[in-house]
């Protein structure tokens, strides 16, 4: 394999790998605290008919227009869930349920009528993630990195990711201390006069934008083994708020880069044939993750515990 | 495409799987397992594949569908297993464990897809509609298992009625009467993996859950008894399945889950635009109603009053005309606002207008009587329990004298028979600093600051205290739409 072909195919692939995941994990320990996981669940699937309206009314396959339909879609989304909840009195799990499979129902009806899927928009894409499709084929080498021109033909997808991870993580840091609060205690938090309810809504635009950015990419499904997985892996070991955030991101991150490796360059390195869709190993691998986190948890809890002296 | 044998097929074959999935999904939403089946049918996809990468390499048909089932089958308990044994610790809560499960397991689903792929024996042929469901594929004898499927199911279901219905409702009644919850809710889990998986094939596993969850969900909106609840939920059920099978036939494009799920979601739309009782329209219509209803019987009261602090009575020699803006300056309306009600009133017969004057006519006098009878009765029964704010007691009654029952009137008021006088002024004067009233109260919430705070100032007593002190906290406003 050479240093091109690694430019060409691997390294735009790998990115978007890190960037969504790095995403989907900062922002899952916000919604696993919350304990609203299934939100990204439900999210990740809402926001599909948002994303074929966008195409629909532009017409082309340009990153905004998508990206506002789908912020309208979940918003819309999280606006009926608590609709459903309070008319038809049913649990939040449910009423997430009876509304994201609508929305997504909806979505697939579209993709038919608008003709969204035999022009641009690949059901394939939405339902398994189609990393392998994100390539850089104007890098010529290492030159190319520093090439503006050659820069600029970088895939689409990744400005997008790109753009979402740095407006994402800065927002993070923004509202570091108000998040810390309306996940840990909320009344405490509304008592003190912050905007509980602005919060939430910023919290679930975020995810929309980290699910939306990674849905061509990786897929719907990747996007939520993301947003939960890294966060209860961390979240069975550490009870630290900052190591639960960042950790979380970082485990999103790392499980993006190494599940990509697996899926194809690392077996082709050694001589193998076969690869996997990358986003199912991503995926996969989390799953994995947790167990691996739930197992290393018993061990610890099994040895006997040093003795806390405070002091 | 004319409804040939296949169409018909299929139709009864998805109708009868809506019909198990709505019966299992009544119980799986009063107990709160309704998303169990989204983890099952994800977890399914690992168990699909597997399956047909195991009978293609036997040399068997891996379109045959029973094997592809029982692989989903067994993924699907796995899938169960693996969310029970996440929640165990306490650490992970159940929404999350579904979350990590459903997604885990299907990316695996994925992962091998893409290795079948690039097998030789095509063995991934036809597992794609195991993701969107796919129900044009449905044969004869697949329509037979659904069937089979469908009276399993709620069989079951009837058998285990009580303990079902003890769990979902009581579950310590349950306890108490020796039935065991947790066998009961394995019970219900087995039922949901079964329907999860049986369902596959018609509506494709990211969609399954949702025929489990809105037919049921649907039938909460119209009913409170659970036998009706059931039955409507699995006709529901039903009906969604043959009406997306039957879209799906005549459109061959259109994925069949999704035709089937959005036939649920109509329904589910229209009961929670239009049930009887809780659906958002009827309650809308209720609360204008009752708004309305408010409005009118404190002008006609007002009228009244007018009347009586001029020295006649309606049907008196005295009668005569009121100006619109003296019964304004009365409730603290607005003269437009005043004559758009007058107006209304005119239309439904209780006034006479003319010239910016109003006139009750008899069936408005009798309504008007009703109206004061009823606000005095209150405003009287405070007084007689010891309160000494005359204000307050009126304002009191502007609020609960709408609700009362037709008696109730007469039961307080110690001469039944006759109108007793009221016991404050009356007219624009009676309480100048009186403006909101049920009627309007866009500022209610304001005003009804102010007067806490002028209430605060004059606890102790003070002379002014009647005409400022109005502690009644409006029923109305933000707090009471609340509800």
């Amino acid at each position: 394999m050479t240093v091109t072909d690694f430019l060409r195919l691997d390294l735009p692939a790998l990115l978007a790998a890190i960037l969504a995941c790095g995403s989907c994990g900062l922002l899952g320990s916000f919604l696993l605290l919350r304990r609203d996981s299934l939100l990204g669940d439900a999210l990740s699937h809402a926001v599909l008919p948002g994303i074929i309206a966008g195409f629909a009314i532009t017409g082309a396959r340009a990153g905004l227009p998508m990206l506002l339909g789908a912020l309208a879609a979940a918003l819309l989304a999280v606006f009926l869930i608590g609709l459903v909840r309070r008319v038809a009195r049913l649990e939040s799990g449910a009423a997430t349920g009876a509304v994201f499979t609508s929305f997504f129902a909806l979505g697939l009806m579209l993709m038919e009528a608008t003709g969204a899927r035999s022009v641009d928009l690949d059901l394939d894409c939405v339902l398994f993630g189609q990393l392998e499709s994100v390539v850089w084929l104007e890098a010529q080498g290492f030159g190319s990195l520093l090439d503006p021109v050659a820069l600029a033909a970088l895939p689409r997808q990744l400005f997008l990711l790109a753009a979402v991870a740095v407006v994402l993580a800065g927002l993070v840091a923004l509202l570091w201390r108000p998040l810390h609060l309306l996940c840990f205690d909320p009344d405490y938090a509304a008592a003190i006069g912050l905007p509980a309810r602005g919060l939430e809504l910023a919290l679930n635009l975020m995810v929309a934008a980290a699910a939306v950015a990674a849905f061509e990419a990786v897929g719907s499904i990747l996007v939520v083994a993301m947003l939960v997985c890294p966060a209860a892996a961390i979240r069975l070991l550490t009870d630290s708020y900052r190591a639960q955030v960042l950790g979380g991101a970082a485990l999103g991150a790392a499980l993006g880069a190494l599940g990509y490796a697996l899926a194809g360059p690392l077996p082709a390195a050694f001589g193998q044939s076969f690869s996997l869709n990358a986003a199912g190993v991503i995926g996969t691998l989390g799953g994995v993750t947790v167990a691996g986190a739930m197992l290393l948890r018993q061990l610890r809890n099994a040895s006997p515990k040093p003795a806390i002296i405070s002091g | 495409m004319s409804l040939g044998y296949n169409t018909l097929v299929v139709l009864a074959g998805c109708a009868l799987l809506g019909l198990a999935c709505g019966t299992v999904g009544a119980f799986a939403l009063l107990r709160g397992r309704a998303l169990m089946a989204d983890a099952v049918g994800h977890a399914a996809l690992p168990g699909v594949v597997l399956a047909a990468m195991i009978v293609a390499t036997l040399g068997g048909n891996p379109r045959a569908l029973p094997p592809l089932l029982a692989g989903a089958l067994v993924a699907g308990v796995l899938g169960v297993l693996a969310v029970q044994a996440l929640t165990r610790g306490g650490r992970i809560r159940e929404d999350a464990a579904i979350a990590i499960v459903l997604s885990s397991f299907y990316a695996l689903g994925v992962a091998l897809l893409s290795h079948v792929q690039t097998m030789p024996q095509a063995a991934q042929a036809g597992l794609g509609k195991f993701i969107l469901g796919q129900a044009a594929a449905m044969r004869a004898e697949d329509a037979l298992w659904a069937g089979g499927i469908a009276a399993f199911c709620v069989l079951i279901c009837l058998l285990l009625f009580q303990r079902l219905r003890a769990a979902c409702f009581d579950p310590d009644y349950a306890r108490v009467m020796g039935l065991s919850v947790a066998r009961t809710d394995l019970a219900l889990l087995g039922l949901i993996v079964i329907v999860a998986v049986a369902g596959l094939q018609a509506v494709g596993l990211v969609l399954v859950v949702a025929l489990l969850i809105l037919p049921a969900a649907t039938a909460r909106l119209l009913t409170h008894r659970l036998p009706v609840l059931l039955l409507v939920s699995a006709l529901l059920g039903a009906l969604a399945g043959a009406l997306g099978a039957a879209a799906s036939a005549f459109e061959p494009e259109w994925p069949t889950g999704a035709a089937v799920v959005l036939a649920g979601a109509i329904f589910f739309t229209l009961a929670l635009l239009l049930a009887p009782e809780r659906g958002l329209l009827p309650e809308a219509w209720r609360r204008a109603h009752r708004r309305i209803a408010a409005t009118e019987s404190h002008f006609l009261r007002a009228a009244w009053e007018a009347q009586e602090a001029a020295g006649a009575g309606p049907g008196t020699a005295g009668d005569r005309w009121t100006p619109i803006a003296a019964l304004a300056a009365a409730r603290g309306w607005t003269e437009a606002y005043a004559s758009r009600l007058a107006l209304w009133l005119a239309l439904r017969g209780l006034v006479a207008r003319a010239d910016r004057e109003i006139h009750l006519t008899p069936r408005g006098a009798a309504a008007a009587r009703r109206a004061v009878r009823a606000h005095r009765a209150v405003e009287l029964h405070l007084l007689g329990l010891g309160a000494t704010d005359i204000a307050g007691a009126d304002r009191l009654a502007d609020l609960v004298e709408h609700g009362l029952p037709a008696d109730m009137a007469t039961r307080l008021l110690a001469e039944p028979s006759s109108l007793p006088a009221s016991p404050h002024a009356l007219g624009s004067g009676a309480f100048s600093s009186q403006a909101d009233t049920l009627g309007d109260s866009e500022n209610a919430t304001t005003q009804n600051s102010n007067a806490f705070s002028s209430q605060a100032d004059t606890l102790g007593g003070s002379e002014n205290a009647t005409r400022q002190n109005f502690s009644v906290r409006p029923l109305r406003g933000r707090e009471a739409d609340r509800d």
